[in-house]
């Protein structure tokens, strides 16, 4: 049989060394420009069925029947399977909690749950059956916030929660709560000379990564089945998947297609199962590949938020306090909610020093749409909140706002809320420094030479709405901070494989990771610290998979920290034991085999001096290394539940971004003329690609501060813009220049020095652009995205 | 039904397609040339974008039928169509199709870029990639000089267009580049290092006449 589609390996050779701090071209570059590389939409095989989902259309109900008949009579179908054809006693999964049913048993939660599937020969075939199936919904009462969910006698949205927080949250419908309590906040408010107060609403955002969630599943004749998809973390869904089959894990064997962008949207499992179930029940392979539509329902979004701050200040402008509750909606199902609460409270205070806390953090059990894993992780909402917050503490100090954030900026040494102290450099007056000495874009810069204005750089773009008139600009700053790597206790490992050999007459490495590749380069990182380890040319990316042990989630912009921290643990072994053959074969020809500092460059076996003692060619023959291991970053803790103190996180990212908008007042339409960022990356392994990280997450928070919401209907929980003509994202006319000024302060805990970059450009962006309209209109502007309406006051 | 065409030169027929598919299945799914892409499948994203008789349109909003008779270029046959061009002193076509009804090329309101400031933005990359060998057009080329591919989903789309204005445009301004690919979404890269690769391809372009 074949198949097409499938993962191959990347070699990618060099004509210089190719290492570490280059900006090497991404290994799978020709493939992605000539339309050849497989995503996993891509996949097919000889003999594939197509899989559909369908989705309930209400959002809270029971299911009182579901007629299958017809759909299963339909010329084409396969097979239509619900709850009750699944296989085993294990019917549901989850990230952290398993509270996620496979498909939907005695009711639904929110709108777009899986009710059933069908697999049939085309795909249209596949999706009119589906709507032939009939179900019977007797609908349900909804909780769509924080008052409803927790309401006198509300229904509960999970009834027999057997989770590790059910015991301590203080409602069933509270997924996890998180206070920090440090100090005493209500005494140290009586020092403070101004107080300032808000309440702040974060809109929910999704992904929107480009390739919709996709893949094939092909039944294997040992009873398993082989699994193409894209994902974020392949071991994790194993971990999920296999027991809901049936099947021990080495029966589920997992290989990652090219994946489409993730942005968090992966982390939780979507038609990985639905796939496996149908290709097991028919014995054929099948694709399922989302439409946008379908994609909206795919996959969790961000957390939309309600945040209260209090904080208060000295007249010398010295923070005196904070006090915050930040309420986030978890929707349906738990997803990564506990986590994000955990970032939400151990970061609400932001890159600030503030000795006297209270703060408590929660995600809710609603009706609405699960909520989960997007890039900057609950540090994105608290940033939106905080940053308002230090701008209103300016303007009644009367001091300039980068200045006043200047003042309590925290710096290397600086204990946290949570009693951990920053052990690593945190550069965030000089990140603000950076961007506030940048030069002012011009003025009136629509004005070409000699011409008309140019409507492409004014608000409202070619919709032509203006050409000047009403037009104000704004200035706005932001800094914020985020974790890198999973925090609280987890153990976060990745693992490498790596084999060095002659192939050729020519040492070649071939590197083996589960890292799932999202677009963010970890393969170009990979092989360039391959190379800078072991002095070789050639380097060879296998296709990651489940044959190599985990590498961890893409993920908490951990990856070139962690699967890159691996690698360079396994290259260093393998180096050794290079060093070992080569000191048993020549080592009585040289001292210093024995006695100097040996490296591998180009190559060949060298002394720290330069000398060359021998060729790998010479030294390796026929013989080879491979070894697979295991590397881990220091641990962390779990945060005390009531308390909330505990040394949680592994490191710290910071960016600082100044925003230049230009408003037209009269139709509240934005510009966002120049974004500039400034951040500490620790060590840059490849320039070029951390320009792209902060490029991109810079224009993601862009979105969210002027365009980017799911829109759910507060009286049926109800998604009403499941679509890119309603759920608009920046396109490249919304998009301003992005100067990026990138600092390099080694953080020496971390491999080479780096810090995991990510998620920072994600945060700050957003409170910048709020607070360049702020200053453009004299508005105050608590909630993100900004409307037209909320400008214009219509 | 039966459709006959072209894609990227040689006449093509796709058999068994129901009324409903649209180009952008025909080529994914019939034809295996999965490189235009599945993004949205609602016109609004440009990851599909393939020439049909030299202008570009979004595959997925084409229904299969109305390709009857007429020249596709995708994304997989754009080295050759770029080749093609310059063999035959910019006016390339797709087979006998007609040109872009876009007409005369437009005045660009400011100048284009300069080869010197646009190889300031090229990547000082010493690696030649994989597929070494592979002939590549000169915006396939750029996007992966100047780091314009990260996941890589709505490269095809935006290469089909970019190389599209450049051949109406040689030397875009800034403005003319946002204008031409606005639609095109891409959600990885914040879109400076495409802006980047367009003007590198026009520098070299430039320089190469």
């Amino acid at each position: 049989m074949a198949t097409t589609g499938t993962p191959t390996d990347i070699t990618q050779g060099s004509r210089t060394k190719g290492g570490i701090g280059e900006s090497t071209l991404r290994p799978d570059g020709t493939l992605k420009v000539t339309g050849e590389f497989a995503y996993s939409s891509d996949m097919w095989h000889e003999d594939m069925l197509w899989g559909h989902t369908l989705r309930s259309t209400v959002a809270h109900a029971e299911i009182r029947s579901i007629d299958t008949a017809e759909a299963l009579a339909t010329p084409g179908v396969y097979a239509v399977l619900t709850h009750d054809d699944l296989p085993t006693e294990v019917k549901r999964y989850g990230l952290e909690f398993q509270d996620t049913p496979v498909l939907a048993h005695g009711k639904v939660r929110h709108h777009g749950e899986p009710v059933a599937i069908v697999a049939a020969d085309h795909p249209e075939t596949a999706r009119r059956a589906a709507a032939k199936i009939r179900i019977d919904y007797a609908d349900l009462p909804v909780v769509t916030d924080e008052a409803s969910a927790t309401a006198e006698g509300a229904p509960l949205v999970h009834e027999h929660r057997d989770d590790h927080h059910a015991d301590h949250v203080p409602h069933p419908n509270i997924v996890h709560r998180q206070p920090i309590v440090r100090g005493d906040a209500d005494r140290a408010a009586e020092r403070a000379d101004v107080i300032v107060s808000g309440e702040y609403v974060f809109g929910m955002q999704d992904q929107a990564f480009l390739g919709p969630e996709s893949g094939l599943a092909v039944p294997g004749e040992d009873g398993g089945v082989d699994l193409y998809v894209a994902t974020q973390w392949l071991h994790s869904d194993l971990r999920q998947i296999a027991p809901v089959l049936g099947l021990p894990e080495e029966k589920v064997r997992m290989t990652l297609s090219g994946v489409g962008g993730a942005f968090g949207g992966r982390e939780d499992l979507s038609m990985q199962i639905h796939a496996c179930l149908l290709a097991l029940r028919t014995g054929k392979p099948v694709k399922i590949v989302y439409n946008r539509f379908e994609s909206f329902f795919g996959h969790v979004h961000r957390h939309p938020a309600k945040l209260w701050y209090e904080h208060g200040a000295t007249k010398d402008g010295k923070l005196t306090h904070l006090k915050c509750r930040i309420v986030l909606d978890g929707g349906a199902y738990a997803s990564a909610s506990p986590a994000v609460v955990g970032n939400a409270s151990s970061l609400s205070v932001g890159p600030y020093v503030v000795e006297d806390v209270d703060i408590e953090a929660l995600a809710l059990y609603t009706n609405n749409p699960p909520c989960g894993a997007m890039r900057g992780f609950g540090a994105v909402q608290a940033c939106f909140a905080y940053e308002a917050q230090m701008d209103k503490l300016a303007a009644r100090l009367d001091m300039d706002p980068v200045e006043f954030r200047r003042l309590n900026a925290m710096e290397q040494g600086t204990l946290l809320p949570t009693g951990q102290r920053v052990d690593s450099p945190a550069p965030v007056a000089e990140l603000l420094r950076r961007v506030k000495a940048r030069p002012m874009p011009p003025e009136r810069q629509w004005l070409t030479a000699g011409e008309a204005a140019d409507v492409r750089a004014l608000p409202g773009g070619l919709s032509n709405t203006t050409h000047g008139e009403g037009v104000v600009r704004g200035v706005g700053y932001a800094v914020g901070i985020k974790n890198v790597g999973f925090s609280e206790g987890f153990d976060d490992y990745s693992t490498a494989r790596v084999r060095m050999e002659v192939v050729g007459g020519e040492p070649v490495v071939t590197v083996h990771t589960a890292m799932a590749e999202v677009g963010q380069g970890g393969v170009t990182v990979h092989a360039q610290i391959a190379r800078t380890e072991l002095g070789v040319a050639q380097v060879t990316i296998q296709p990651a998979d489940t044959r190599v042990g985990s590498a961890g989630s893409t993920s908490a912009s951990r990856q070139t920290y962690v699967t890159g921290g691996a690698v360079k643990n396994t290259c260093e072994h393998v180096r050794e034991q290079v060093l070992e053959i080569g000191r048993a074969k020549f080592g009585t020809y040289h001292p210093a085999w024995a006695t100097a500092e040996l490296l591998l460059e180009s190559g060949k076996v060298v002394t720290d001096g330069g000398e060359v003692l021998a060729d790998l060619v010479d030294v390796l023959e026929s013989e080879s290394v491979d070894l697979e291991l295991r590397w881990r970053h220091r641990p962390t803790e779990a945060f005390d539940l009531r308390t909330g103190q505990g040394n949680g996180h592994v490191q710290y990212s910071f960016a600082a971004h100044r925003a230049v908008v230009e408003v037209d007042t009269e139709l509240g339409l934005v510009k966002v003329i120049e974004l500039a960022v400034a951040q500490d990356v620790g060590k840059a392994l490849n320039p070029l690609s951390v320009l792209g990280q902060i490029q991109g997450g810079t224009t993601q928070g862009l979105g969210v501060a002027v365009m980017e919401e799911i829109i759910v209907d507060p009286r049926t929980a109800k998604v009403r813009n499941p679509s890119f003509t309603d759920y608009l994202i920046p396109t490249i006319l919304d998009t301003p220049t992005i100067p990026v000024d990138v600092l390099e302060l080694a953080d020496e805990h971390a491999p080479y020095g780096l810090r995991g970059i990510g998620e920072a450009p994600t945060l700050s962006s957003t409170p910048a652009v709020l607070a360049a309209i702020r200053d453009a209109t004299g508005l105050e502007l608590n909630r993100t995205p900004v409307r037209p309406e909320h400008l214009t006051g219509t | 039904m039966r459709v006959n065409f072209t894609v990227n030169g040689p006449p093509q027929e796709a058999d068994d397609v129901w009324e409903g598919e649209s180009l952008l299945y025909v080529l994914r799914e019939r034809m295996g040339l999965p490189g235009s892409k599945n993004a949205c499948e609602q016109g609004e994203c440009g990851s599909c974008t393939v020439r049909l008789d030299g202008v570009p349109v979004c595959a997925c909003l084409v229904a299969a039928g109305q390709v009857e008779g007429r020249d596709v270029v995708t994304v997989e046959g754009l080295a050759d169509f770029a080749k093609q061009r310059e063999e035959h002193g910019g006016c390339a076509s797709a087979g006998s199709g007609a040109r872009g009804a876009s007409g005369a090329p437009e005045a660009s309101g400011t100048p284009g870029t300069s080869l010197d400031e646009a190889r300031g933005w090229a990547a000082k990359g010493t690696d030649s990639g994989t597929g070494e060998g592979d002939e590549l057009s000169p915006i396939q080329q750029a996007f992966i000089d100047a780091g314009a591919v990260q996941c890589g989903f709505c490269t095809p789309g935006l290469l089909v267009t970019a190389d599209e204005m450049l051949e109406r445009n040689p030397s875009p301004s800034d403005a003319d580049i946002r204008e031409a690919l606005s639609g095109n979404l891409c959600r990885c890269t914040g879109y400076e290092k495409i802006l980047d690769a367009v003007r590198l391809a026009a520098a070299r372009q430039s320089e190469a006449v």
